[in-house]
């Protein structure tokens, strides 16, 4: 090591510090710099890959935890009191002694702290020290080092299985196509795989890669968190240029699936991570009872000063009294007595230290024991667990529990929230002609109804026929029983575990429309074959996606399988074995639908005219090199079940459900590359198509294209499919001239709104033939557009915009996203809870108002008014018109008690315009008076606009749930976001404050336990500020009779107990485990949630009245005692025990009125609390016999209970302080009982009888009894009632970001 | 063909539920315990505070407080008291010019005899106090004002008494014993009773001075240094408080038992009041026999060597004789507070049937279904 001026160190630090803040990296590869020492290091200025999590170190841990603690107010103004008590002038108790409860608090925290520190310290160091391969120039191979040797410009490999240590730029993988699979599972929960690819014209594609042939500068972007998103370039020695996203990024924390090896280079290590970036803690919110909270204890301060201030204006005119100096007033120690001014001066002081507990210092260290346990409660609620996930409910924020109990307004999303997100194939038009799928229908309905029952659990397995048995039977046998095992148990376990995201029978599997069937076996033995329109079609739906084909059985075999084993088994030669013992495939195709009861019938008919001639030949050509042949034909002594084995991979469900049905026609996609699709046809011909490009999917265009080359004819075709509006303005000029086509544009259009109408997400399929000139001068454009470095992303779009036109429709597809289960019956209990529902939908109108109606939230009879428009001033006037006229509808007298159920629908662009500024104050009005707002064609920052917008305007409690990437805005905007846990990944439920993992739970979530949490947390903080108030009080009546001189009567150390101990556990515990009424009844009675709603239990004027309370019955505590032992020889503490007792009871008596229900648990409490106190004082007061002067409790509180009169001062003084607060309780129950009330009546009748009076109420409030309806019945969208104040069809582009979610980026802007 | 798919179906439909089970068992399942405590469903006692269920509590409580209330009404009423200030504000009091006069530093002490008579004989022990009124005892400052370990008998703090004592812990150098600002202002009348016969005579009542203390105080918190013998040497090197006039080793030279600091007049004082205006016993007088009542009635002259100062403070002493009941001294303020209480239970209870009979019948005939 050699010495360095600190010049050079300080210089080397800023030079540091500037290449990291440098827009653009440029990273070299350090083989060549490979064991000199570190100054000489290229990349030495960035961060290593060693991670440090950990807020402390071991020798600064209180300083710094100290410091951290320090940051809370209470804190400081606590130990300022302490700090107060060492000034001889004005403290009131022994210094030391003052100091314990807030070391006690100080230290719980800290030793709180250190322990979570302690724990992140330990991941770390397993973390850092997990092992990785990293390339040695010395070594000539990859050598085993940790995660923390790994350092930006190293070349790291990652095997199967493995988890990738940093960001690497992905350069070549074992795969021949350059393909590498991650599973991001650890980084946002989503379990399908993702694929990646080398970094082309890198490496030459020799099987093994050389590392120190790498010579090139990689040039990146500083880090960020954006997980979607990543620029980067790598410039090759001959200034070459190729461009890299984040396709060919290896994320930290993923793992390598289905790949055997690959090799990256480091770009971002450590902290630098896009995971680690990503990883910022628990969200801290406050609820709004803290918030609350806070504004009463600063009247607790108030309360606090003006007590003192009489304390001391009290001192002042009491020394003022005195003729001259009595006996009893103690000089200091020259014999110098202060002046009644500067004694009173300092007396205000000792008065705060006196009475400092009436801010209460536990009471935010209880607030946080009781979080604790509401959560647990929560967490362990068994109807909150889905079994089929085998989630639980997860609270993330810990500290808004009781917000659940305030919910006013509910924004919801739709997609996957309201609905299952799991797309069914329902219907299709092709080329102008429409497909029903009635069997299919029927089947769904039969299905949905099994599905309720959940009994029969479906195998769709089909039976291997036992013609075909063979050679392979054992192996085919075992392999097929095991996958059998695992399909059941993921029918019962559907996705979370998820081998395969869609995996129900009901997605899968789709019956065929006869006639359509008919139709493509004509046109497959016509003549035309290669451009027969119905053949195109399902040739688009299978390759026009990006859905990932894996086995089910081979895929992710995490442990079962050597790597070995897999290195010789990779994806494709699988694929050709599957090939290859191709056979009776649709034998065992067709079985399928003999499971379904009904139905069998009539497919069975069409088996053997389906039978295929099974003629197939071929090899697939490992080398990469598509080609295209006939397969030998197999002779059916091979089984196939390993058609079956296929899964479908998709990033969104539709693409799945669309893959699907082209499968059940015969157009099974059997793999897919980056470069090639593999389609077997019906006729049992597998077509490769040269995949050319792939145009991926964005919200802007809304639309994703793939351009392929046919096998056949060898044509360059782009097939491309996206929302109809997005479609419907493509298409090719030539076409539309043409009356038949346009009549097909026409007809299908007329398809697709029926659609809508029912309520199906509709996608328009198009195809286009790219002449050879037109595709060669495209690509050089293209290429361009890839390797360009500032406005990649807008230069693709341009290219993808510029090959999608002049497109032919094929045709349209209807998917069915189905409602998940008791949806409706949960919006209604929601709105009876008083809370208005709204959905934020990205479908069309037509859709969302579908939708609407089979959830409940538009009812039949419901006044529907429809804005939608398309400039500004129309929407003024439209929100004029409405607002009149609803108004005028409400101050109608002949409509005071029936007012109107109005809902209003509203789409994207006419909400944009609602909310500019001069028209939000009328949206909001109109909205407010809106029973339900459907919002449609929304993007992810409206959600969020609408929900701070009504948040701000109408100061309410709003919660957002959504499942998607397109909520997070919203969830985050809410007082409390919900995020679910269903198909679309985890970043809704990663940025939300609780995640569930079905919109039903909501009701139990906010009914029961949001009620509880609040009505529990509210009485208990009133009850805690009452319990200080109350007892804080008794020292402060005793002012005035020991001459304002501060003199506490209790011994100072039972007054801490008394705080600590013996009063601390009742209420913590009647927080955390009270229930005012049952659960069935709060969902049974919807309404009763209502009481939380706004101000709820915890009004302002709760508050002074228990405040009030806690004076007067302080004011008994002490003047009782005081009456009695008035004249008598009663020494200063042997009159504060029966004072200290008598509050003790009261406190504790008072908070046993305030129970409602009383379990084993509250009895032990209580009476352990009041044996605790006896217990310990009577031991404190036989132990101490000269310790803590002056107080000296010696014998004090043996000498009271020999006493008779102890007790009856007890007693009286408790019943005199409770008879009000009970008296109250007891008129206010009889007279004019809240609904609570009678909702604990009711729940102690048995529970038939309750069930009867439950519903008798619900109907006698209005509620009516919730029918069950399902979307495959939708009732017909009455717009007839409907206020439709809009004439002009809404053409805005449609919105598409629901069905897309994961692609929702947000661009940056380039620096260069 | 159909029948063994059928019966495919069916054993397909045994594996999952076996396979989930043993899923369960093999790979701990996150389902939540289904127990009455973690779903919240422990059984439990509701009660609703109603006018119907709080009835009893009413009457009840009325019908104990009440008799209560009586018998404490009653006790305290049989308690016989005899107050007599003798602070001697007014100009025609005897001990007017013995408070005028008083300074602390007086070595000649002032005497006078106040005469009083009692109208009705006092039975059993009579209990003698001396009250102050507005003396606070209870004064912060004042309270801190002592060193019980010195007191205990704990022979460093005798020499080196706590800072508490402050100004009252040295004395010329010396430290003091007993420390403080409390033992400094040590109650030091005497008062002496006697009855005046018939034919005039005075016949000194015999007063007890013993027992007067808690015992634990007397034999456990309060100790002499090093024994109750040779007190003089064992507090050799101390000086007396400064207003005292003799030192704590000479407070009762004729009893060793009741010397120094076990003296029990000065532990009755170190034993600070709670409130401004205390009595603190003084001496008991003991019931001779049956027959005879201990005080009788008729005249009594009170003897006072008037030490204690009280103008100051426009205080007042008093004299008390009382006698004592299981309840301690006379005092009809709990007897009256729980026949009030009591009567305002029983009257709240007949309040609360009327609005039981209007309003929880309706009530319950509404919620539960005959």
């Amino acid at each position: 090591m050699t010495w360095r001026s600190p010049l050079a160190l300080v210089r080397d630090y800023l030079q540091g510090q500037r290449a990291r803040e440098k827009d653009l990296r440029n990273l070299v590869s350090n083989l060549p710099y490979e064991g000199l020492e570190k100054r000489k290091q290229p990349n030495r200025y960035f961060l290593s890959n060693a991670i440090k999590t950990t807020k402390y170190t071991l020798l600064f841990f209180i300083p710094m935890n100290l410091f951290e603690q320090f940051h809370r107010l209470a804190n400081l103004y606590f130990v300022g009191l302490a700090i107060l008590n060492f000034v001889p002038a004005v403290n009131a108790f022994q210094p030391d002694v003052a100091l314990i409860p807030i070391c006690v608090i100080l230290s719980l925290t800290a030793l709180k702290d250190a322990w979570e520190d302690f724990r992140r310290y330990q991941s770390d160091r397993k973390l850092n020290n997990t092992p990785c391969f990293i390339y040695s120039r010395k070594e000539k191979q990859f050598v085993q080092r940790r995660w923390k040797d790994v350092r930006v410009g190293d070349f790291v490999k990652v095997v199967y299985n493995e988890i990738i240590p940093a960001d690497l730029l992905l350069l070549h993988t074992s795969d021949p196509s350059g393909v590498c699979l991650i599973e991001t599972a650890n980084l946002d929960g989503e379990t399908n795989l993702k694929q990646r690819t080398v970094v082309s014209g890198l490496c030459n594609t020799s099987p093994e890669f050389e590392p120190e042939s790498f010579n090139s500068i990689v040039v990146c972007e500083k880090p960020n968190n954006n997980l979607n998103h990543f620029k980067c370039y790598v410039e090759k020695p001959d200034k070459e240029k190729v461009g890299a996203g984040i396709e060919s990024l290896l994320l930290r924390g993923c793992t390598v699936r289905n790949t055997d090896h690959a090799v990256g280079f480091v770009v971002y290590a450590g902290h630098e991570t896009k995971s680690m970036l990503n990883n910022n803690g628990p969200r801290y919110k406050r609820s709004k009872l803290e918030r609350k909270l806070n504004t009463d204890v600063i009247f607790c301060v108030i309360l606090l000063f003006t007590m003192c201030l009489i304390g001391a204006l009290g001192h002042f005119l009491w020394l003022q009294a005195l003729p001259s100096v009595p006996p009893y007033l103690v000089p200091d120690s020259n014999g110098h007595l202060d002046s009644p001014s500067l004694s009173a001066f300092y007396m205000f002081f000792t008065m705060i230290i006196l009475l400092q507990i009436l801010i209460p210092i536990s009471l935010y260290v209880s607030i946080e024991l009781v979080k604790i346990g509401q959560i647990f409660f929560i967490t362990n609620d068994a109807d909150l667990y889905d079994d089929d996930t085998e989630v639980r409910m997860q609270c993330r924020a810990l500290n808004i529990t009781e917000d659940l109990g305030q919910i006013e307004y509910i924004f919801s999303d739709k997609t996957g929230t309201l609905t299952e997100n799991k797309m069914v194939f329902r219907r299709c038009s092709i080329v102008g002609t429409e497909y029903p799928h009635k069997e299919n229908a029927i089947r769904l309905a039969l299905l949905a109804e099994v599905d309720l029952e959940e009994e029969v659990i479906f195998n769709q397995h089909p039976q291997p026929p036992q013609t075909s048995w063979s050679l392979d039977a054992e192996d085919t046998n075992s392999q097929d029983s095991h996958r059998r095992g695992s399909r059941c148990k993921s029918k019962v376990a559907a996705s979370a575990q998820s081998d395969v995201a869609f995996s129900s029978p009901l997605e899968t599997e789709v019956i065929p429309d006869r006639k359509l069937l008919q139709q493509i076996s004509r046109a497959e033995s016509s003549s035309r074959r290669k451009t027969d329109p119905y053949l195109d079609f399902f040739l688009a739906l299978a390759i026009c996606n990006t859905v990932v084909v894996s086995m089910a059985t081979a895929q992710r075999r995490r442990v079962s399988v050597s790597p070995h084993a897999w290195q010789t088994n990779n994806a494709l030669d699988t694929l050709s074995n599957v090939v290859k013992n191709a056979g009776c495939i649709f034998t065992s195709c067709w079985r399928k639908p003999k499971r379904n009861r009904t139905v069998s019938e009539g497919s069975a008919l069409e088996d053997d005219s389906f039978q295929p001639p099974l003629k197939m030949t071929g090899t697939v050509n490992t080398n990469g090199i598509q080609t295209y042949s006939l397969h030998t034909p197999s002779q059916g002594d091979k089984p196939a079940a390993t058609l079956d084995n296929l899964r479908y991979e998709a990033e969104s469900p539709d693409e799945a459900a669309l893959v699907y049905a082209a499968k059940a026609y015969g157009f099974t996609l059997l793999a897919r590359t980056p470069d090639s699709v593999t389609v077997r046809l019906p006729s049992g011909e597998d077509l490769v198509f040269e995949v050319l490009d792939t145009l991926t999917f964005d919200s802007n265009r809304k639309r994703m294209s793939v351009l392929v080359r046919h096998p056949i004819t060898k044509e360059y075709v782009l097939y491309t499919k996206g929302a109809d509006s997005a479609i419907m303005e493509l298409l090719g000029t030539p076409y539309a001239e043409h009356l038949m086509t346009r009549n097909i544009a026409a007809d299908t259009q007329h398809h697709l709104d029926c659609y809508a109408k029912e309520g199906l997400r509709t996608l328009c399929i198009t195809k286009k033939v790219v002449s050879d000139n037109v595709y060669e001068s495209w690509l050089v454009d293209r290429q361009r557009a890839l390797a360009a470095i500032d406005n990649r992303e807008e230069l693709i779009m341009d290219t993808a915009v510029q090959l999608e036109k002049n497109l032919s429709l094929l045709g349209a597809t209807g998917i069915e996203d189905r409602l998940q289960e008791n949806v409706p019956d949960t919006i209604m209990a929601l709105r009876e809870a008083g809370i208005q529902v709204w959905v934020l939908t990205g479908d069309k109108p037509e859709t969302a108002v579908n939708i609407g109606y089979a959830c409940r939230l538009l009812e039949k009879d419901d006044l529907v008014i429809n804005m939608s428009c398309k400039n500004k001033l129309a929407c003024t006037s439209i929100l004029d018109c409405t607002l009149e006229e609803v108004r005028r509808y409400s101050q109608d007298p002949r409509n005071v008690d029936t007012t109107p159920d109005i809902s209003l629908v509203i789409d994207g662009c006419t909400l944009t315009m609602a909310m500019s500024p001069d028209l939000q104050e009328r949206f909001v009005d109109l909205a407010k008076r809106c029973r339900s707002v459907l919002c449609c064609r929304v993007t992810p920052l409206q959600k969020s606009r609408v929900v701070k917008v009504i948040r701000e305007k109408l100061k309410v409690m709003t919660l957002a749930v959504g499942d998607g990437a397109n909520d997070v805005n919203m969830i985050q905007a809410a007082d409390v976001g919900i995020g679910i846990s269903g198909q679309e990944g985890m970043q809704a439920v990663m940025a939300s404050d609780f995640a569930i993992s079905r919109f039903k739970h909501l009701k139990k979530l906010l009914l029961v336990h949001g009620h509880w949490c609040y009505t529990r947390l509210a009485n208990m903080i009133i009850y805690f500020l009452y319990k200080n108030v109350a007892y804080v009080n008794l020292l402060f009546w005793y002012q005035f009779f020991c001459g304002f001189s501060a003199t506490a009567m209790v011994d100072y150390w039972l007054m801490i107990f008394f705080n600590l101990f013996f009063t601390s556990v009742p209420p913590i515990m009647f927080g955390i485990m009270d229930r005012d009424v049952s659960a069935e009844m709060l969902l049974g009675v919807p309404e009763l949630y209502r009481t939380g709603q706004g101000a709820g239990q915890y009004k302002f004027s709760t508050f002074w009245v228990s405040i009030l309370d806690a004076f007067y019955q302080s004011l008994v505590c002490f003047f009782i005692p005081y009456l009695v032992y008035m004249d008598s020889d009663i020494g200063i503490f042997t009159f504060g025990t029966p004072l200290n007792t008598v509050s003790l009871f009261t406190i504790l008596v008072h908070l046993s009125i305030e129970i409602k229900t009383w379990t084993v648990v509250h009895w032990v409490v209580m009476f352990g609390s009041v044996a605790l106190y006896f217990i310990v004082t009577l031991a404190y007061s036989a132990i101490c016999v000269t310790c803590n002067p002056p107080s000296n409790p010696y014998w004090i509180l043996q000498n009271q209970m020999a006493d008779p009169m102890f007790y009856l001062i007890c007693i009286i003084s408790t019943v005199v302080a409770l008879l009000p607060r009970y008296m109250f309780h007891v008129l206010k129950n009889s007279i004019a009982p809240s609904p609570l009330v009678q909702a604990r009546h009711l729940d102690r009748l048995d529970s038939s009888t309750k069930e009867q009076w439950i519903k008798e109420w619900r109907s006698f409030r209005g509620g009516g009894q919730v029918k069950r309806s399902r979307l495959s019945t939708p009732p017909s969208p009455t717009l007839e009632n409907s206020v439709d104040i809009n004439p002009e069809t809404p053409t805005a582009a449609e919105n598409m970001e629901d069905d897309f979610t994961l692609n929702v980026t947000s661009q940056r802007p380039v620096h260069t | 063909m159909m029948a063994s798919s059928y019966n495919a179906k069916e054993e397909d439909g045994h594996p999952p539920s076996g396979s989930s089970h043993g899923g369960a068992g093999a790979v701990k399942s996150k389902k939540p315990d289904n127990t009455a405590f973690k779903q919240q469903r422990l059984p439990a006692w509701q009660p609703i505070l109603t006018a119907g269920t709080v009835l009893p509590a009413f009457f009840v409580i009325g019908l104990i407080f009440i008799p209560i209330g009586i018998g404490l009404y009653v006790t305290s009423n049989n308690i016989k008291e005899f107050e007599v200030d003798y602070t001697g504000v007014d100009i025609d009091r005897p001990c007017y010019s013995c408070a005028m006069n008083f300074s602390w530093n007086s070595t000649t002490p002032c005497l006078c005899s106040v005469e009083f008579t009692l109208q009705q004989p006092f039975e059993s022990n009579v209990f003698m106090y001396y009250g102050l009124s507005n003396f606070y005892q209870n004064h912060r400052r004042y309270v801190k004002s002592r060193d019980d370990s010195q007191l205990n008998g704990d022979r460093s703090s005798l020499t080196n008494p706590s800072k508490e004592c402050e100004p009252y812990r040295t004395s010329d150098g010396l430290p003091i014993a007993p420390c403080g600002a409390i033992a400094n202002s040590l109650f030091n009348d005497t008062l002496e009773l006697y009855h005046i016969d018939s034919n005039g005579t005075r016949n000194a009542i015999p007063l007890v001075k013993k027992g007067i203390a808690w015992w634990t105080d007397k034999h456990v918190k309060f100790r002499n240094p090093g024994g109750n013998n040779n007190l003089t040497a064992a507090f050799h090197g101390t000086a007396k408080p400064v207003n005292w006039r003799k030192p704590v080793y000479e407070l009762d030279p004729l009893d060793n038992d009741n010397n120094g600091f076990i003296n029990e007049d000065f532990i009755v004082w170190m034993r600070t009041a709670a409130l401004p205006t205390f009595r603190k016993l003084y001496r008991i007088i003991q019931k001779k026999s049956s027959t005879t009542p201990t005080l009788p009635s008729g005249r009594y002259v009170l003897d006072i060597t008037y030490n204690y100062p009280v103008l100051s403070f426009d205080g007042r002493k008093r004299m008390i004789l009382s006698t004592i009941s299981w309840m301690g001294g006379k005092n009809p303020f709990l007897g009256i507070a729980y026949i009030t209480v009591g009567s305002i239970c029983f009257f709240l209870g007949v309040v609360l049937l009327i609005i039981h009979h209007k309003y929880d019948t309706r009530n319950n005939s509404a919620d539960i279904p005959s």
